[in-house]
């Protein structure tokens, strides 16, 4: 899928945690059906907080299949992740055992890791912040596993007993496409022949919620949390946090077909590209994010005009929107006007990290079932915002192949290209 | 596509710079020093200095591993004669490594968040503390719209950024400003990695440190770490500039659980680079080791490189001893360290040291440095929790 590589890699499974429901069919039954998993708040008591809205998941670890120990050691994201990975590999019926563990990769993308037990046992260790120099004899085991997030590849290695290279990417927003990527990535260039892998995220936590709240990145809503991811239209107000986990099976193709495994898609193309500009913000242009969306089309071997769908980063702040609006204009050029774009984070929020992986996801699910998701709560469209954003109601459509873009602090960019494995031209 | 290396931006607990870092390297200058009372660890290795050359609006908005990762970067790229204005902005990426992210700026906004509340948690948080900062303020900086990256897994984190950077370079971009640094040194940090009960109990800075040697107790953990300009060695040639090395191999292993019947995959992980870069191990002229400083990982490291190489096979060095474990930083630095010995054609010995007990069958270099030729290097990190790289320099191809 790249210059230096030259095998096909195909994704045979999927699995998902998501606000709304956990599992794949949950996720994409919400999707489709244009639901909202945003509400108010109840991970904590958020009272004081500017934006007290979420997109959180109704996980039970026990109900997930976690031991008690494991829920005890691991961290939210660690759990989510563990059990989206878990049903990516029974999805994709691979039977981990007749694959030599040293060929068998696992990566992991995440924004911010385990902040969660970090902030909670940073409260006991500092005697809520009363202390700098806080408490060794306080602290827990575990703590630096919290502390160092590739505790998370860790435990996805550990679901197989992978051998193979281990590698948790950690770009912010665009972690999840950037996992993906890398994990496609190692299957093109023969350094394993199947990798589990995608992102996680649990972010909900005071200290992130406040850091959001510091540059009004999140919706203050708080009246109407169920429309307060509104990506696309000209009420919108910032992003709804999210939470939640993808991960998918990526094989190379002929070792794919050869065990009759299902294929979702094949992965055709993936770049990242720096707008070397602002740490959050973004030129109206779009140029490096087109520019990453023009290298994943040649990548793929695709023009574009052959792009069907464009999953969008629709994150619902007002600079994003736009950004990316002229991002897709760019490179698809009039093309764009005709192929309908949606935000899924309109209705499972904005999960950092591991929103790209959710979306590689939807992708994967689009192509299979030829549908479309849509856009919710776009009811007021924004001028500067021309496009076919889908608004409120699921699509079908022919789909042959998919786009799949985001944008994170940091300036950074990635765009990612799915298509049907056989029926498109490469 | 072969990738050289072209520019080291040293920023070391014995040396800040090429300049200062060798020399004490050669000469067994340690950079350990007693942390203050009241933290998790006795001894640290610190670096001179704070905000140097780096703009206050800059300053204010980054946590110290930022700031000596730009510190370090600006090393790098003068030491490659290397003006970014001069590049398409697409033809330069940035690839870090990172373990632990922002601890020290991330420690005081969650201490203002629980002591005064939520108002009081600053604008700067959300871009600080997150483990891409260092490398989206060096895309920012140096104008970089290449490929960016940030890769995460302990103290292998350094090679395995650097093996990102070559796959950056054979697909998307000219020169790649890569390696890492780590500043784990504030209290919380420092409590959070005493539960990996790997730390030292030591005192004494020449002590408490001795990897591969029978007396070790633990590390010492230290900050700091290296930038490094990795380029086409095409580009490189057009440029005219001085080529320290070409990173001729890379791969990345991963262990299975405890308890497991398997073997641990070290070996694995040291046989693969050396494929990739076409060597056998009679070609490596020295190992810069791991050494993790703990009886049991010392020994099974040992035990790798005993059988790929024999025992005693290869001279082995572990520079880190006078500076303690930077993690993502760590690993970076020895790549400095494996690229200035191919470069000056000599061999750093491991400080502190007085050489390798029974329980580790290697060659430990101690004491002096010991002459080259150095034409093949090979670098190995572990990282916590299975992860293992390996990474083989050579001297520059003509």
């Amino acid at each position: 899928m790249s210059g230096s590589a030259h095998r096909r890699v195909v994704v045979t499974g999927v699995g998902v945690v998501a606000p709304g429901g956990i599992g794949t069919k949950s996720f994409w039954e919400l999707i489709t059906a244009g639901r909202t998993a945003t509400r108010a708040l109840s991970l904590f008591d958020a009272t004081g907080y500017r934006s007290r809205i979420a997109a959180e998941c109704d996980f039970d670890a026990e109900d997930a299949g976690l031991s008690a120990a494991d829920a005890g050691r691991l961290d939210r994201i660690a759990q989510f992740a563990v059990v989206a990975a878990r049903e990516a590999l029974y999805d994709s019926g691979l039977d981990v055992d007749s694959v030599d563990p040293g060929r068998i990769g696992s990566v992991v993308g995440s924004a911010v890791g385990c902040t969660t037990r970090l902030e909670e046992n940073y409260r006991v260790v500092s005697d809520d912040g009363g202390n700098w120099l806080v408490d060794p004899g306080k602290a827990v085991p575990f703590l630096y596993d919290y502390l160092v997030p590739s505790s998370l590849a860790r435990e996805i290695a550990w679901l197989t007993g992978a051998e193979g290279p281990a590698a948790m990417i950690s770009t912010g927003c665009t972690s999840g496409l950037d996992a993906v990527g890398h994990a496609a990535q190692l299957v093109a260039e023969g350094s394993a022949d199947v990798v589990i892998g995608g992102a996680a995220e649990a972010p909900i936590s005071p200290i992130s919620v406040a850091c959001f709240d510091a540059i009004k990145a999140t919706s203050a809503n708080n009246g109407d949390p169920e429309h307060a991811s509104r990506p696309f239209d000209d009420r919108r107000d910032g992003f709804v946090l999210g939470e939640g986990s993808a991960f998918l099976v990526f094989e190379e193709a002929e070792a794919a077909r050869r065990r009759g495994a299902h294929v979702y898609a094949e992965v055709g193309g993936y770049a990242s590209r720096g707008n070397a500009y602002h740490m959050t913000g973004l030129r109206p242009d779009g140029r490096e994010m087109s520019e990453a969306i023009d290298v994943a089309l040649r990548r793929a071997g695709l023009a574009p005009q052959q792009i069907d769908y464009v999953n969008a980063h629709g994150s619902g702040t007002r600079q994003n929107d736009r950004h990316e609006t002229a991002a897709v204009k760019r490179s698809l050029g009039d093309h764009a006007y005709r192929t309908p774009m949606s935000s899924i984070k309109s209705m499972i929020g904005h999960s950092l990290g591991a929103i790209g992986a959710l979306e590689v996801a939807a992708c994967a699910l689009a192509l299979e079932h030829q549908v479309v998701p849509p856009t919710a709560n776009l009811e007021v469209p924004d001028p500067q915002c021309d496009l076919d954003y889908v608004p409120k109601v699921a699509r079908d459509r022919r789909l042959d192949a998919v786009l799949s873009v985001g944008s994170g602090f940091g300036g950074f960019q990635s765009a990612v290209v799915l298509h049907r494995h056989e029926g498109t031209t490469r | 596509m072969t990738a050289t290396i072209t520019g080291l931006g040293v920023v070391a607990p014995n040396g800040v710079g090429v300049d200062t870092y060798w020399p004490a390297v050669l000469d067994g200058v340690s950079g350990l020093a007693r942390l203050a009372d009241g933290h998790a660890a006795r001894i640290g290795g610190t670096v001179d200095g704070g905000t140097e050359g780096i703009p206050g609006r800059l300053a204010v908005q980054t946590d110290r591993w930022t700031q000596l990762a730009l510190r370090g970067c600006a090393l790098a790229l003068t030491d490659a004669d290397l003006d970014p204005d001069g590049l398409d902005a697409f033809d330069l990426g940035v690839v870090t490594a990172s373990s632990s992210g922002g601890n020290e700026f991330g420690q005081r906004e969650i201490q203002k968040l629980w002591a005064q509340g939520p108002d009081y948690v600053g604008t700067y948080q959300s871009i600080a503390w997150f483990y891409a900062a260092t490398t989206g303020q060096i895309s920012i900086r140096h104008q970089a719209k290449g490929p960016c990256g940030v890769l995460v897994s302990e103290q292998a984190a350094g090679l395995d950024a650097l093996g990102q950077a070559r796959r950056v370079l054979r697909d998307d971009a000219q020169v790649v400003i890569s390696g890492g640094t780590e500043a784990p040194l504030s209290p919380y940090a420092l409590v959070c990695q005493s539960t990996n009960e790997g730390f030292s109990v030591s005192a004494d800075p020449d002590v408490a440190y001795l990897p591969f040697d029978d007396r070790a107790d633990g590390y010492v953990p230290g900050e700091g770490g290296a930038l490094i300009v990795i380029e086409r060695s095409e580009h490189a040639r057009r440029r005219g500039v001085r080529r320290y090395a070409d990173l001729a191999g890379y791969a990345a292993s991963f262990d299975p659980p405890p308890g497991s019947s398997r073997p641990p995959t070290l070996t694995a992980a040291i046989r693969g680079a050396l494929a990739d870069a076409g060597l056998t191990p009679g070609d490596i002229d020295v190992v810069f080791a791991d050494g993790a400083g703990t009886r049991d990982a010392d020994r099974a490291e040992a035990e790798a490189l005993a059988a790929v190489f024999g025992p005693g096979g290869v001279p082995v060095t572990v520079p880190k001893a006078l500076t303690g474990r930077l993690y993502a930083g760590g690993s970076s630095l020895d790549v400095a360290t494996a690229a200035l010995a191919i470069h000056h054609g000599v061999i750093p010995p491991t400080g502190g040291s007085t050489g390798a007990g029974p329980s580790c069958p290697i060659d430990l270099v101690q004491g002096a440095p010991r002459p080259g030729p150095v034409r093949s290097a090979l670098v190995v990190a572990r990282g916590a929790g299975g992860f293992n790289a390996a990474a083989v320099l050579t001297t520059p191809a003509e």
